[in-house]
């Protein structure tokens, strides 16, 4: 029976609140965390996110009765309480997979991020979670390479990845970098890194420093017999001038490059991981401004969906947080996306954050890089959370050693093989970990002037987005 | 402040991955090792080359891996059979993961004279 138009306003939950909804295995679902404007009843702002998501709009307009928009629409179909916080509720929405473009992660945050957020009757509004369905996830391109081949083009097995970011950040000359690339690799570093603002600047344009990068990586690569990267980044202004700089890594035989994912672009990132997929280069990714995005607990996008965001558009490595150094990040909330990036079937578990089972099917999974205020003291812990599948890249915890970069990443590599091989032999790193870096250092001046070096610094601030939980 | 020691000419200066920032592996550290291999459920899986020729992807395969070997004992009986064969060679083993296609781990076990 066909329907008659009918102009005016409706209540938003006559169409899009549905409770009887079992959600179908090929629905995008989502969770929001809601605060609505005072008066407003949950059940009608549930509904208005789920329309102001999908298809609807403030009024009825006679173009809804051209289309089936029974079949299209969003479909709000539960509510829960936010434990330990009464301002607030979840809102679970389901929507159908035809209203995205395949492998378009530009095209679903469209349309669950935009509009929506700026919505009158929500005082504020988190997204907490995206299930994505493997149907949706079968038509991204995914990670470039993922872990193995990362290893294998390495030649990398059993321990985590080691890097450092260059310091400073910014004004060095090419030259003066690559030297500091080349002492950071030469002294037992697998990576080292650009900062996320090096892109181009005045004082050292990418060209050069792509040039003098390389010749640091073949020199140590000769020097320790052993394979070596640079994350060369290739951020740029326009994709045109992304993809030329990615061009000449690959001619030059960089086996890695970088992109910032968020101020750069996911059309950009999605671009360039295929590229690099085409061209055997491995992608490091870094999140600048995501905090701006993830890190209020009550309004914006939850670093989980970002992860998840970034696993489909494309990239091998991507900053997870590292829980004890310098930057925010609760240790539970990280292990949980860290599985997010790596695993290929992540159950649902609130206790991490977890809203949604999440099928990754045989996408290849990311590695998690642990970056920010860490140094040597940190290794027994980082191990243990991390474990092998991780980079750890400490900057300041290199750069910093009295003696300079080589003595800082020897410290450090033996302190990373220090704690592998005490684990594999069933120590329990946290515990003796004191005990585990002390032993290590007999062996080695570089590791036990580190130690002595920061072994006051600590980061112990409380952590601002923790797990929703019962707090009374 | 010391000097680091490290240069093209310094032989000594050529490390082999996984552990060789580490002094060499005790006998007995080497069998708790072999034992976490076994335990992950991986396959050891023995290789050797000459010194000059160890940063290739192939080294040498010694027979076949030990697919589904769980005796410490048997594991080092083939190492050290590979090392009497090839006493100037560096010798790993590594643990395959066929789950994840890739080795799990990997770690020389005898060092040869690195060039």
């Amino acid at each position: 029976m066909a329907k008659t138009y009918d102009a005016g306003v409706k209540q938003y939950r006559e169409t899009y609140w549905m409770p009887d909804y079992t959600p179908k295995d090929t629905d995008i679902l989502a969770c929001f965390k809601i605060t609505p404007q005072e008066g407003v009843p949950r059940e009608e702002v549930a509904a208005a996110v789920a329309a102001e998501s999908s298809t609807g709009t403030w009024t009825t307009v006679w173009t809804d009765l051209l289309t089936d928009l029974d079949h299209y629409k969003g479909r709000a179909y539960a509510i829960e309480d936010v434990p330990g916080d009464d301002t607030c509720f979840y809102a679970f929405v389901a929507y159908p997979i035809d209203l995205f473009e395949e492998g378009s992660v530009v095209n679903v945050m469209t349309s669950l991020v935009g509009n929506v957020f700026g919505f009158k009757a929500l005082r504020a509004l988190r997204l907490e979670d995206i299930r994505f369905p493997i149907a949706y996830v079968m038509t991204c391109n995914g990670p470039p390479q993922g872990i193995q081949m990362e290893r294998d083009i390495l030649n990398k097995y059993g321990r985590p990845f080691l890097g450092c970011t260059i310091k400073p950040k910014l004004g060095l000359s090419a030259k003066n970098y690559g030297r500091a690339c080349y002492e950071g690799l030469r002294g037992g570093l697998d990576f080292t890194k650009d900062d996320e603002n090096v892109n181009s600047q005045p004082f050292m344009r990418w060209r050069a420093r792509f040039d003098f990068v390389m010749e640091a990586i073949h020199k140590a690569e000769a020097e320790t017999g052993e394979r070596k990267g640079h994350y060369l980044n290739v951020t740029a202004p326009t994709s045109d001038e992304m993809m030329k700089r990615a061009e000449y890594a690959k001619e030059i035989g960089a086996p890695i490059i970088m992109h910032d994912y968020i101020t750069g672009g996911w059309s950009a990132n999605t671009q360039l991981a295929q590229w690099c997929q085409d061209n055997g280069l491995l992608l490091h990714i870094h999140r600048a401004m995501h905090a701006v995005l993830d890190r209020n607990p009550h309004h914006g996008i939850h670093f989980r969906v970002l992860a998840k965001i970034l696993r489909l558009s494309g990239g091998d490595h991507l900053h997870s947080g590292t829980v004890v150094g310098k930057l925010e990040g609760d240790r539970e909330a990280t292990l949980g996306w860290i599985d997010i990036m790596r695993d290929s079937y992540i159950k649902e578990d609130r206790s991490r954050g977890i809203f949604f089972d999440q099928d990754w099917g045989a996408m290849p999974g990311v590695i998690p890089v642990a970056s920010g205020g860490i140094h040597v003291w940190h290794m027994p812990a980082l191990v243990n959370i991390f474990g092998d599948d991780s980079c750890l890249q400490f900057g300041g915890g290199t750069l910093g050693h009295p003696w300079g970069n080589a003595a800082g990443a020897a410290a450090n590599r033996v302190a990373v093989e220090a704690c592998v091989e005490a684990r594999n032999s069933g120590r329990e790193l946290e515990k003796e970990g004191k005990d585990i870096l002390t032993s290590a250092a007999k062996h080695s001046p570089e590791l036990a002037i580190a130690m002595e070096t920061w072994k006051e610094i600590k980061f112990e601030f409380d952590t601002v987005d923790k797990i929703d939980a019962a707090h009374k | 402040m010391l000097d680091y020691q490290s240069s093209l000419g310094n032989a000594e200066s050529r490390k082999f991955e996984t552990f060789s920032y580490l002094p060499t592996l005790s006998a007995e550290q080497t069998r708790v090792q072999i034992q976490y291999i076994i335990d992950k459920g991986w396959n050891p899986s023995i290789e050797h080359t000459e010194p000059e020729h160890a940063t290739g992807s192939f080294w040498y395969m010694w027979k076949l891996p030990m697919f589904g070997e769980t005796d410490v004992d048997a594991i080092i009986k083939e190492l050290e059979a590979c090392h009497v064969a090839h006493p100037n060679n560096h010798v790993r083993l590594l643990g395959l993961d066929n789950f994840a296609q890739c080795a799990g781990t990997s770690m020389v076990i005898y060092r040869g004279k690195t060039v």
